[in-house]
């Protein structure tokens, strides 16, 4: 970023003093909240019963939300990226509809799909399944939100990989089954990692929809998010400190999404001697 | 949160006080500086903006269009939030000149930021909201408590959970809630949209909500209302007409508005 740099010399400085501005813009506010942070008080106020309660709840359900995704997520970014259709741009579109819908708009269609009158709610009450009100609501909703990460970075990174290997495998015999699990997934092994982590990561600050749709109590519904949100009301410290185990969170995510590379230089040629083996 | 209308007059205002400065030096030799100190506190016709609670909505987007009837060239400003988060934006700097809480603890958070007391321009009431068909078949507060029946109210950290926990107390009812909302709008949500079977909100979200939801009064809460203070701030631009802004909620026109929104008498 210093306009010493080798690099920057090459780029126009107005282009380099835009960059440091929006960089600044990205780190201030946060600069700015750790200010706040009450530190002598910060272990006591993260520790409450409450902020415990949600700190668990939230851990539980993203990690539950996470798995989910990736259940369902690897089959649709398989189907989306080695198969054609008719309407499968149109599908990748609505797939792909929750990264771009405002949260609460999500929970408000999650509640007329799940709710107690909603689309399915009926039948499902039939059957004795109650959503409303109930941890699965909140998982419901987060991974409602955070189904698009996985499916766009391992949809990309097959596209990317491409069938190669996959042909290869399947003229030395390999079945259906043995390409996808000893070529394919391992191919794309990184791209599912660091999409698995983001999709964690968008669960666990997942809030709109869980506010509209699961509702709020304490070890049942009240997740990091909606505890920062309702302490903010009459304790602004505890607030601030929650807030900052978000962004401690999410700065350790992106470190992790970063570091696992969307598709490793040597994970073709590994994959490929596995694959060739006998 | 959501500003009602976007603050424009604000650099008009500055001109015009502005302009009233010069005016005043101007003509210095021939008015005394009390007198024209005089006639500016009289002139109502600035811009203003009010922070006031979300359950105001409708009340006070009327109260304002009367305002600027009564009062030409004057423009007010409306920024709709719960009352905590107005009084900590207001704690933070935010440009405002009255504030408008749904209760007086809320108030008592920026005391040292007001012109004036503030003055109680308003009660109201909590009731029990049931979805329009009344699915659990409750007629009274005792039967939300109900094993079974999915009764929602406000979080004890806001105003409106606050008052359903004294209201809970002194009627001897034990509420289990099946979620404890942070602002009473979502409260409401949950009985409009029937996810759940009973909810503790004020009288007048039950009669703005319509025909989706129906009110079950609740004796205990009608003995205990909910004040609403209202006061001008210090930091005014335009402390007159902040305070004539005042003056005219708690006068007969604001008080006939707020009467017929469902509000109670101060």
């Amino acid at each position: 970023m210093t306009a010493s740099s080798p690099n920057a010399a090459r780029l126009p400085r107005w282009v380099v003093a835009l960059a440091v501005v929006g960089s600044l813009f990205v780190i201030l506010p946060v600069v700015a909240m750790a200010l706040r942070v009450d530190w002598p008080q910060f272990i006591p106020l993260i520790t409450s019963e409450s902020a415990t309660a949600a700190l668990l709840l939230s851990l539980r359900t993203s990690l539950t939300a996470t798995a989910l995704c990736v259940l369902v997520g690897v089959p649709m970014a398989l189907v989306l990226a080695r198969t054609s259709f008719r309407g499968q741009r149109l599908l990748r579109s609505l797939v792909l509809l929750p990264l771009v819908l405002p949260p609460v708009v999500g929970g408000i269609a999650l509640l007329y799909t799940f709710g107690r009158r909603g689309l399915l709610g009926g039948s499902l009450s039939a059957l004795g399944v109650e959503i409303a009100f109930t941890t699965t609501a909140v998982v419901l909703s987060q991974a409602f939100v955070a189904l698009p990460f996985l499916v766009l970075s391992l949809e990309g990174a097959l596209r990317t990989v491409g069938t190669r290997y996959e042909a290869v495998g399947a003229t030395l015999g390999a079945g259906r089954w043995t390409v996808l699990r000893r070529i394919t997934l391992p191919l794309v092994l990184p791209a599912l990692v660091s999409g698995a982590v983001l999709s964690f990561a968008r669960a666990l600050g997942e809030f709109g929809a869980t506010l509209t749709f699961a509702g709020s109590l304490q070890g049942t519904t009240r997740t990091l998010p909606l505890e920062v949100y309702l302490q903010r009301e009459t304790d602004p410290d505890a607030a601030v400190a929650l807030s900052f185990i978000l962004v401690l969170v999410a700065v350790a995510v992106v470190g992790v999404a970063h570091r696992v590379r969307p598709l490793g230089d040597l994970a073709p040629r590994a994959a490929s001697r596995e694959a060739a083996r006998p | 949160m959501s500003g009602a209308r976007l603050t424009s007059g604000r650099g008009i205002a500055a001109a015009a006080s502005g302009a009233a400065v010069l005016l005043a030096l101007t003509g210095c030799g021939a008015t005394s500086p009390d007198a024209a100190a005089g006639s500016e506190g009289n002139a109502i016709d600035g811009s203003i903006t009010v922070f006031a609670a979300a359950s105001l909505t409708a009340a006070f987007t009327d109260l304002a269009g009367q305002f600027e009837e009564a009062h030409p060239g004057a423009e007010v400003t409306l920024n709709f939030a719960g009352s905590s988060d107005l009084a900590t934006q207001i704690g933070e700097g935010a440009p405002a000149d009255v504030l408008a809480s749904a209760d007086t603890d809320t108030m008592g958070r920026v005391t040292d930021l007001l012109a004036a007391d503030p003055v109680a321009v308003a009660t109201n009431t909590l009731q029990l909201a049931v979805p329009a068909d009344n699915p659990a078949g409750i007629t009274s507060l005792a039967d939300a408590a109900r094993p079974g029946v999915r009764t929602v109210v406000c979080a004890r950290q806001v105003p409106c959970g606050a008052a359903a926990a004294a209201v809970g107390e002194s009627a001897g009812v034990d509420l289990t809630p099946v979620s404890e909302e942070s602002s009473v709008t979502d409260v409401l949500g949950k009985v409009t949209s029937g996810e759940a079977d009973a909810g503790l909100v004020y009288v007048t979200d039950v009669r703005s909500a319509g025909d989706a939801v129906r009110g079950i009064d609740v004796p205990e809460a009608a003995r205990a209302p909910t004040t609403y203070p209202i006061a001008a701030l210090a930091g005014s631009g335009d402390p007159a007409t902040a305070q004539e802004f005042v003056d005219f909620a708690a006068g007969p026109s604001g008080q006939s508005v707020l009467r017929s929104a469902g509000f109670g008498a101060p």
